[in-house]
């Protein structure tokens, strides 16, 4: 498989990235060393200028289309810490609007999902289009001379926009288009998307994971794609998938075959290999049963009717953890993965994550993939949950000393090409933030 | 085929005894609480199927939507042995659960199979802290000689989201 690799990855990190020494970061060279501050996970007006500087300045993922299939469909969640609906208007169009009424602030909508053509605010009675315009209210020729209800609409971010399914939004009326920000991620959109070759698409299953961390949501950024823990953090889940016989080395080299770690572009990130669990997708192991064999030997033969022998088989093999920055996390993995997370607290955060899969899968497809994404993934899976104590307790770590201390990110800074398990992808990531904090207002 | 009590009338088993079943849940409750993980996962029958639904989703199609855990039994066997071992770090050192089971509540399922609902309130202790789990749990019990195996276990948590309750669920309900 070959044709991955981003333009970035041509130069070695250490002669494409200037030095630098901030007040979060050491990023330094003879002898190499990366250094994070620790108080960018403790510290309130670290949060407060993430909001501003990085939260309210990105694009950030709002949800995928297919959650929304039909006009007056919506969901209501947060964006940024912004509680939105999410909604198609009457002409089908997306839309997300604040859930807060134009009058006195007030929800518009208190249910979370659903489909409706008005939206109501129960205190005065205001409604509102699902386009977001102020419609009607009681006694309005009580309002003065010039009150125009064109001028109420619901509040809307700056910007939404969508790249194949995947819906974002900005509060931010200088960000570039959403093409743009994406960078070299957008070939690992294709790839997710491209999971599923019928008209069909890609769809959010229902049953959405809504968990949280005692942590700081910068440690998740890291967690997602961190490949050296993997062996230490997920023994139990290894152990397990070895007893049900898969070839599980145990061992961090032996079980990531092919891994690289890369650079997408304002600060997304990406780490490929093959890793040793299975995949619905399509990559059969023991584990999975012998009568899922036949269900993922179809899904391939599908995709090779598609799309070809060689686009079919990076489809099927090529595990990726993605990090779209600030806060998305698409991992191709044993199954597909989104995650979002934002922070409540500098020690606290809330996540969100959907299981993506091929819209027209048979009942028994889907199976064979809950299976597989349950077998590690969620706050009940196997592995999940390891992640939440291993994260909690850096934070406690973090909280019993605050703003003291840094935390080492340097393995593989020296590597031309870096691994899986090095920590380009998080480096990567902290220059990036770095620089958006550092920005003037 | 429902799984569910009637929401709108009583309806009780022609045959099974309420105390019976009863002992039936609180021996289950009484292996959870002790970490005796491997005699609960022998409990249920090799078809049986252990099932806690997404918190935003607890009536979705068991066939189709993504649960929080959906367990055959390979999928238990994976957790007892997960769970049993010093490597589960979120249980290591092991969480204290004390669980309290009520409203217990029995019909004949179409099935064939006895239905059985209840009320279990879970208190799960760790050194950071407290927190309880509020589930609403059908059962399809099977008998086996003076007692029964569990063909089928579905435990809705009340809860919107696992925020309020510690962030995860690492324990068996």
């Amino acid at each position: 498989m070959s044709g991955f690799a981003p333009e970035s990855s041509r130069v070695a990190e250490m002669v494409r990235v200037s030095p630098r020494q901030t007040e979060y970061l050491r990023d330094e060279r003879e002898p190499n060393r990366f250094l994070v501050h620790r108080k960018v996970f403790t510290d309130d007006e670290i949060l407060a200028r993430e909001r501003a500087q990085v939260f309210s300045k990105c694009w950030i993922y709002v949800g995928h289309e297919s959650e929304i299939p039909k006009s007056g469909d919506f969901v209501a969640r947060e964006v940024a810490g912004r509680p939105v609906l999410f909604t198609r208007n009457s002409d089908g169009e997306i839309r997300v609007l604040l859930n807060s009424c134009s009058h006195r602030g007030a929800e518009v909508c208190r249910e979370r999902r659903g489909n409706q053509r008005r939206f109501r605010c129960f205190y005065h009675s205001w409604s509102f289009s699902n386009n977001g315009d102020l419609i009607t209210m009681p006694d309005e020729a009580g309002f003065p001379e010039g009150f125009r209800k064109e001028d109420h609409a619901l509040s809307r971010p700056e910007a939404v926009d969508s790249y194949r399914g995947f819906v974002f939004a900005t509060f931010n009326p200088e960000q570039e288009p959403l093409a743009d920000y994406l960078a070299d991620a957008k070939y690992y959109l294709d790839l997710t998307a491209d999971q599923a070759p019928g008209e069909a698409g890609m769809i959010a299953t229902a049953g959405t994971h809504e968990y949280s961390m005692r942590s700081n949501w910068k440690l998740l950024a890291e967690n997602s794609s961190d490949g050296y823990h993997a062996i230490p953090v997920h023994k139990t889940y290894l152990d397990v998938q070895r007893s049900r016989g898969d070839d599980i080395a145990g061992s961090t080299e032996k079980d990531w075959k092919e891994s690289h770690a890369f650079d997408l572009g304002n600060g997304h990130t990406v780490t490929v290999k093959q890793a040793p669990w299975g995949r619905p997708v399509a990559r059969w192991v023991p584990s999975m049963g012998e009568h899922t064999k036949e269900i993922v030997a179809q899904n391939k033969r599908r995709l090779v009717d598609s799309y070809g022998d060689e686009r079919a088989d990076m489809i099927a093999n090529l595990d990726f953890n993605m990090l779209i920055f600030p806060n998305l996390v698409i991992n191709n993995i044993m199954a597909i993965i989104i995650r979002t997370f934002y922070p409540n607290a500098p020690g606290h955060m809330n996540v969100t994550a959907w299981s993506l899969a091929p819209g027209d899968e048979t009942e028994e497809a889907r199976r064979v993939r809950n299976e597989s994404f349950l077998s590690f993934l969620g706050p009940a899976g196997l592995a999940t949950p390891d992640d939440n104590e291993a994260l909690e307790s850096c934070q406690r770590g973090y909280e019993a000393r605050p703003g003291e201390g840094w935390s080492d990110v340097s393995r593989g800074m020296d590597k031309a090409e870096p691994a899986n398990w090095d920590e380009l992808q998080m480096r990567t990531f902290w220059r990036h933030w770095d620089d958006l904090m550092g920005e003037k207002e | 085929m429902t799984f569910r009590y009637p929401e709108d009338q009583q309806v009780r088993s022609s045959h099974v005894e309420r105390p019976v079943v009863e002992d039936f849940l609180y021996y289950e409750a009484q292996l959870l609480d002790a970490w005796k993980l491997e005699e609960w996962r022998d409990l249920f029958t090799p078809d049986g199927h252990y099932v806690v639904p997404s918190t935003d989703n607890p009536d979705g199609d068991l066939a189709m939507d993504l649960a929080l855990i959906d367990d055959d039994e390979e999928g238990r066997r994976g957790r007892v042995q997960r769970l049993m071992s010093t490597y589960a770090h979120i249980e290591n050192p092991r969480s204290r659960t004390r669980r309290a089971v009520s409203n217990v509540r029995l019909w004949d399922h179409e099935s064939g199979d006895l239905g059985v609902r209840c009320t279990v309130v879970v208190y799960r202790s760790r050194v950071p802290g407290t927190t309880s789990y509020v589930a609403d749990v059908h059962y399809r019990l099977r008998p086996d000689g003076d007692s029964f195996k569990i063909a089928f276990k579905h435990a809705m948590l009340d809860h919107h989201t696992l925020r309020d309750v510690g962030g995860v669920l690492s324990i068996i309900l």
